[in-house]
């Protein structure tokens, strides 16, 4: 075996690596976990540190819809911002604590999937997208005439968040390092539920639908009410990522709102590796890594996002993970 | 409400209706034969008025710089088909609309270090400014233009697909690509010119919606949503669907920002969802074939 190995010169680096990506495969959510809690000290700082966290979270509950039942939804941005809004309007107007703000941001942004997911789960493919567009769109000039409530154009103001006491241990979430392993922690445990959906049998008939729909249904599978379900699921995810990303900024931009935002996060998840457990986390990390060097440099961000997209696209459709775990087990 | 301010309203309404109008025909025409979703279409529409308002600098004539910009902007689309779009068919409906999404943002920061982050003036000609008696009321005699052109452009349109041998081709296209490969028709070129023929009316709708709109940057993000909801509502890849729904919401927009202005943004989200809860495939809806 090492004889041919070493023959074939390149072969050598992949067997080694394949076990490993084996092992990373098997304990995904330890595996990312642990990469995360050291993370903190390879980021530039903690500030972008918790965003490459928060933007994971959801690009990861984006990818649930996207990557694993295979429908592209172009309307993320309004669960993600609802999520944010729905938690920040409570603690920003009515002086609630943000543990119980958090939970309202994402049954807010679950609502919003139920319906949302109501009607663009009728429509297939390329309407599908089309309506959670405009869907979101909806939810975006509601948002945005809505002054009294949410500060409309110019963002909720005043999402402070005040330290409190849990088990004697005094949390301020204005810390930096405490914010992101606070943050971690609910990841973290997003991140374990998420991979228990994936292997239940609900994540086996999701794929089922994405490979062959007709199949899955001749087979007696409820392909509507499973698709439905799959994008309120993936709502949740995003809901609890804006939610937490309303705790972090202490504002929520009406940004979070724009479809900006939707291509955003598809990009991330594309960048990362579509369908993968860990391309979506990656994806984030290395979008939010390199606006950060080149914003520095120049204004023209989305000059090099766009050219990113498209070589993306053209030349490396699996991206960073998918590319990688290709590689290995070829 | 009394007739003439009705009928002032409807008219208003047919002038936006007719942006809409000629921007779905763009996305219906493109969907329709090459099953693509051009996410980059608001981009086309907002260089249109860009190059429209570069050209009407350099000519100083506004009817030659209307014709330079279909031209400019349709070659342009032809050259992004060729050498973006093309290598991506048959990779599934998802490539080419995160594609041409990527493409849209390129336009979009290019626009903004060639001509700047500010908009510039872009005024109608003194033949068309001012308004026109119409019998029961006097209308803007630019919005009228719109509605004439657009009508004209139909005509031209409906000319070409059904009475020309190109039409023929493209149309038998829609239906059935691989039966026209057999026959020995050169697809990938009628694709080249669906696809440069579609954003050259995106070109068209934004230096004809330029005077009124005002040209800058942005002026073709909110509107991919509004051509979206028009296709979606028409049916996508329905020819017939994109004029009607197009003349459809722009009538509702012009009635609901008269009665409840409030509302008017949020009018076309309202009747696309009221469209797709009786029909899900919009009103003139058919699985890619173009009607």
């Amino acid at each position: 075996m090492a004889a041919g190995a070493q023959a074939a010169g390149g072969t050598d680096w992949r067997l080694r690596a394949a076990p490993l990506i084996g092992i990373i495969a098997r304990h995904r959510v330890l595996a990312a976990v642990i990469f995360l809690a050291v993370f903190p000290w390879l980021a530039p700082y903690k500030a972008l540190a918790v965003n490459i966290l928060i933007f994971g979270l959801f690009a990861m509950g984006f990818n649930l819809i996207y990557g694993y039942a295979g429908m592209l939804s172009f309307g993320h941005a309004a669960l993600f911002g609802l999520g944010a809004y729905g938690c920040g309007v409570p603690i920003a107007k009515f002086g609630v604590p943000w543990f119980i703000g958090l939970p309202l941001g994402v049954v807010t942004a679950g609502l919003a999937s139920v319906v949302i997911g109501w009607f663009a789960t009728r429509s297939r493919g390329i309407y599908f997208a089309m309506v959670t567009l405009a869907l979101s769109q909806v939810v975006y000039y509601v948002v945005f005439q809505w002054v009294s409530l949410t500060g409309g154009e110019d963002g909720l103001r005043g999402v402070n968040v005040p330290a409190i006491d849990v088990f004697g241990a005094h949390l301020s979430i204005v810390d930096p390092t405490v914010k992101y392993y606070l943050i971690l922690a609910i990841v973290a445990a997003a991140m374990w539920v998420f991979s228990r959906i994936l292997a239940s049998p609900f994540g086996a008939v999701m794929e089922a639908i994405r490979e062959n729909e007709r199949r899955a249904a001749a087979c007696g599978y409820d392909v509507n009410r499973t698709r439905w379900l799959a994008f309120i699921l993936s709502g949740l995810f995003s809901g609890l990522a804006g939610a937490l990303y309303a705790i972090h900024l202490s504002i929520v931009p009406i940004e979070t709102l724009h479809y900006f935002t939707s291509a955003v996060v598809l990009m991330m998840t594309l960048l990362g590796g579509m369908g993968t457990f860990f391309g979506p986390f990656l994806g984030a990390l290395i979008y939010l890594l390199l606006q950060d060097v080149v914003t520095v440099v120049t204004v023209h961000w989305q000059l090099v996002v766009g050219t990113l997209f498209v070589l993306l696209i053209l030349f490396f459709p699996r991206g960073v993970w998918g590319s990688l775990t290709h590689w290995a087990s070829r | 409400m009394t007739l003439d301010l009705f009928l002032l309203q409807l008219f208003t309404g047919l002038a936006l209706g007719s942006i809409y109008v000629l921007l779905a025909l763009g996305l219906s025409l493109i969907f329709g034969l090459l099953n693509i979703v051009n996410f980059a279409h608001g981009q086309f529409f907002m260089l249109g008025a860009y190059v429209g308002a570069f050209a009407l600098g350099l000519l100083g004539n506004f009817w030659l710089a209307l014709l330079a910009v279909p031209l400019f902007v349709g070659a342009l689309g032809m050259l992004a088909e060729r050498f973006l779009v093309r290598p991506l068919y048959g990779r599934g409906i998802d490539y080419p609309l995160l594609l041409t999404y990527g493409l849209g943002l390129i336009l979009l920061d290019s626009v903004r270090i060639l001509a700047g982050t500010e908009g510039i003036p872009f005024p109608a000609p003194d033949v068309l400014s001012g308004a026109t008696d119409l019998g029961l009321f006097f209308f803007p005699t630019y919005r009228l233009f719109l509605i004439v052109v657009t009508a004209l452009v139909l005509l031209a349109l409906w000319f070409f697909l059904e009475k020309t041998p190109y039409g023929l081709i493209i149309r038998a296209g829609a239906l059935d690509q691989e039966i026209v490969q057999v026959l020995g028709v050169d697809v990938a070129r009628v694709w080249l010119i669906v696809f440069g023929a579609g954003v050259a009316l995106a070109g068209l709708a934004g230096v004809l919606a330029a005077p009124i709109r005002g040209v800058f940057p942005e002026m073709g993000i909110p509107i991919l949503v509004d051509a979206f909801v028009v296709t979606v509502i028409g049916g996508m890849g329905s020819l017939l669907g994109a004029v009607v729904a197009g003349l459809l919401v722009g009538v509702t927009v012009s009635f609901t920002s008269f009665y409840f202005p409030q509302t008017a943004t949020l009018s076309i989200f309202i009747l696309m969802a009221l469209v797709l809860i009786f029909r899900p495939r919009g009103l003139f809806g058919r699985a890619g074939a173009l009607g």
